[in-house]
């Protein structure tokens, strides 16, 4: 494919020329021109008002599979942590029941290394079967035999969408898997449909750090697949009275080039699970120093909640890197995030602004945090925050 | 030891936004840097040799202008730059892109390989792992702290949900990383004065003998079918009135929700 502009339509008004987010297109002699910078993004084809730019297939292009009916079934990696079901693949089998019921067709987890009695648990929230595979080695997470047999489980069983969590986990060994199968592989989706007419999943994610999104198809290739941003999709209730079965695999000739040494739990005073909070009580540079995250943490305490930060906060020292939010932090979606001295820069909204109540208390009313907040707040934390506490330990009679 | 760098050259991506009501990209002269997380990857190569000999290359797939990324690079200390660049590489989704990298370092030989933890424009973190794999070696993903490297083998600490995990791998490995690892250092004014003369090799796709139907767009099983603004947040409520006020409204707007604050 090629993006071409028509300069015999091209009316010069530039529009084009700002809509590109790689600085592809130029105005030569009045008329808009597509440089090498051309990333085949599309951004430019909807904004040309004279409908100029269009796109070119070539001949033979786009790669096609055999047969994209031999693939059916929607499948989920359910990650485990300790042998523990982490929260997401409930989430997962959660998005996975809807689509493999928009499709008509069953709904499969993966487990490894952990027990029958957690793929009892996996039925109770929405699988039609679980493939249970409880070797040794894959009882800690490691990316060669996790990718291996994946994708043998993938091309023997031929599914035709396998989800993950965006997690450490999935982000990690979920690529290694795409690459195997010469799959798409679409990353950190907060949004699933299927396609009318084809049934292709149409995968939505954030990119340029949110600013943009984006909804991606993987045509001609299966399985499709993609991971799943933490906390977006809803689980289901889960109903003891649900049948599947358990099938169990029994790899052979695993093996790992990788070996995980240790597992260190960082902790500070109030134990921080951000991604698995539901009220998260955050802190940014308005703080002024540390002492004010100790505020923060009663408030998040009688909230029964975690403390959060900004990266102002955590680069200042105040506050340890395990609790940053944002785009080079964490991504969470509590029930309620309270933002206290935050300015709300597109690096820390693109990961919180899903949550689903967000509350900012900010000096500054022309702050930015106030554009995503449900209740806003212009005040100082100082006062405000305190004030906040007396009045929650009334209500609870403390 | 060689090391390889894989650096991306990518619109500074916390000056482009969307404008909700025309659905367009604002973005008045956005510059092209290197991808911040690749800094990082940078400096890690730049430690590792200086500790244990060797050379680093860098290496960007991308069009003829990324050059300015690889001579950014090698002012910060890089030995040599290896740019990817053909018609036929563009539209690569990570799949494709991590198959040309492949492709080219199977060539160029390497000990380690250090990818940074994501782009910031797709924010994929997805070429780094796929890489590992194309070239049949093992990776770290999130690495935030080299403890011990050698000829054979380096322990590391990689970035998990709740702490982190010692990871073991023999080499040669791939390692991506996040910004913890290390402070990306400055170019040197000589550094720049070399990397202004320094040669670039460049690759082609018959260069590096690409299967042509595994490369750029035609390469790429996913597709963007569709660029659009995200929404905007609901309603907003402002609250009002002395400081007691302004708390006993917030109050009284989460009990009225359904879930249960307080
Ligand atoms: C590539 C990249 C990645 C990044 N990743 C992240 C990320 O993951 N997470 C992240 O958070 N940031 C990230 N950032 C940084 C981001 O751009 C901002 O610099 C950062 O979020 C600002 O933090 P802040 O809101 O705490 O500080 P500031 O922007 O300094 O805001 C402080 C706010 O507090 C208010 N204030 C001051 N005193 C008080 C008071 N007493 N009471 C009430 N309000 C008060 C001020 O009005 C101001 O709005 C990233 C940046 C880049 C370039
Ligand atoms: N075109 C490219 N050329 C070289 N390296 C790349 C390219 N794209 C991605 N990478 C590397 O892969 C990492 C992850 O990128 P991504 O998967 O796009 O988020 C980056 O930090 C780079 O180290």
């Amino acid at each position: 494919m090629r993006i071409v502009v028509r300069s015999e339509i091209c009316s010069g008004c530039e529009t084009c020329v700002s809509s590109c987010p790689y600085t592809a297109i130029v105005m030569k002699e009045g008329k808009a021109f597509i440089t090498e910078y051309c990333q085949l993004c599309r951004a430019c084809l909807s904004v040309c008002p004279e409908g100029a730019i269009i796109e070119v297939m070539e001949e033979g292009e786009g790669v096609t599979v055999a047969e994209p009916s031999a693939y059916r079934g929607v499948w989920v990696f359910a990650e485990q942590r300790n042998g523990k079901v982490a929260s997401v693949a409930f989430e997962l089998l959660g998005a996975g029941r809807r689509l493999a019921d928009t499709l008509g067709v069953e709904l499969s987890a993966v487990l490894f290394g952990s027990s029958e009695e957690s793929a009892r648990e996996l039925i109770k929230y929405g699988a039609d079967r679980v493939y249970l595979a409880q070797e040794p080695l894959l009882e800690r997470f490691n990316d060669e035999p996790y990718a291996r047999l994946l994708a043998f489980l993938i091309n023997t069983h031929k599914p035709e969408i396998v989800l993950a969590g965006a997690t450490p986990i999935g982000r990690s060994f979920f690529p290694r898997v795409a690459a195997i199968l010469r799959a798409g592989l679409t990353a950190d989706c907060t949004a699933f449909d299927i396609e009318p007419g084809t049934g292709n999943l149409l995968q939505t994610r954030p990119a340029f750090g949110g600013n943009i999104m984006a909804t991606i198809i993987t045509p001609n290739r299966r399985p499709q697949m993609a991971t799943v941003r933490p906390r977006v999709m809803k689980r289901l209730e889960p109903d003891p009275s649900r049948k599947g079965d358990i099938i169990y695999v029994k790899p052979d000739n695993l093996s790992s080039r990788t070996k995980v040494i240790d597992t260190v739990k960082e902790v500070s005073e109030l134990s921080v699970n951000l991604q698995e909070a539901e009220v998260i009580v955050s802190g940014g540079r308005g703080l002024g120093d540390a002492k004010g995250f100790k505020l923060l943490e009663e408030l998040a305490a009688l909230l029964g909640g975690v403390v959060g930060a900004s990266r102002a906060a955590v680069d200042a020292g105040w506050i340890s890197y395990s609790h940053q939010i944002g785009q080079t932090g964490k991504t969470v979606c509590p029930k309620l995030y309270i933002a206290c001295g935050i300015s709300g820069a597109v690096q820390h909204l693109v990961g919180m602004q899903s949550s689903d109540i967000i509350v900012a208390i900010n000096k500054n009313p022309e702050a930015p945090i106030f554009n995503v907040a449900n209740y806003g707040i212009v005040g100082d934390v100082y006062e405000i925050v305190p004030l906040l506490i007396k009045k929650i330990k009334e209500l609870k009679g403390l | 030891m060689n090391i390889v760098v894989c650096i991306k050259q990518v619109p500074d991506s916390a000056e482009v936004r969307i404008n909700p009501e025309t659905g367009t990209l604002i973005r008045d002269g956005v510059p092209s840097i290197i991808n911040p997380y690749d800094l990082h990857a940078i400096e890690a190569g730049l430690q590792i040799k200086e500790k244990l000999g060797g050379k680093v290359t860098v290496i960007t797939m991308g069009p003829p202008q990324a050059e300015q990324a690889l001579r950014d690079a090698l002012s910060m200390g890089a030995d040599e730059a290896v740019l990817l660049t053909d018609r036929a590489f563009a539209g690569a989704d990570t799949w494709a892109t991590a198959y040309t990298l492949s492709r080219a370092i199977n060539k160029i030989g390497a000990d380690i390989i250090i990818c940074g933890k994501q782009a910031i424009d797709g924010d994929t973190a997805q070429v780094g792992p796929e890489l590992a794999e194309f070239l049949d070696i093992p990776h770290v993903a999130y690495v935030r702290k080299i403890d011990s490297i050698t000829e054979d083998s380096i322990i590391v600490e990689r970035l998990m949900e709740e702490g982190y995990d010692i990871v073991e791998a023999s080499l040669p490995v791939l390692i991506t990383v996040v910004k913890e690892l290390n402070e990306p250092r400055l170019p040197s004014l000589r550094g720049k004065m070399a990397a202004k003369k320094a040669e670039i090799k460049r690759l082609t796709a018959k260069d590096i003998e690409a299967e042509e139907s595994l490369i750029g767009l035609k390469g790429s099983p996913t597709q963007v079918k569709r660029i659009f603004a995200p929404e905007l947040k609901k309603e907003k409520k402002m609250l009002e009135g002395s400081p007691e006020e302004q708390v006993q409204k917030l109050i009284e707007e989460l009990k009225g929700l359904k879930c249960q604050f307080l």
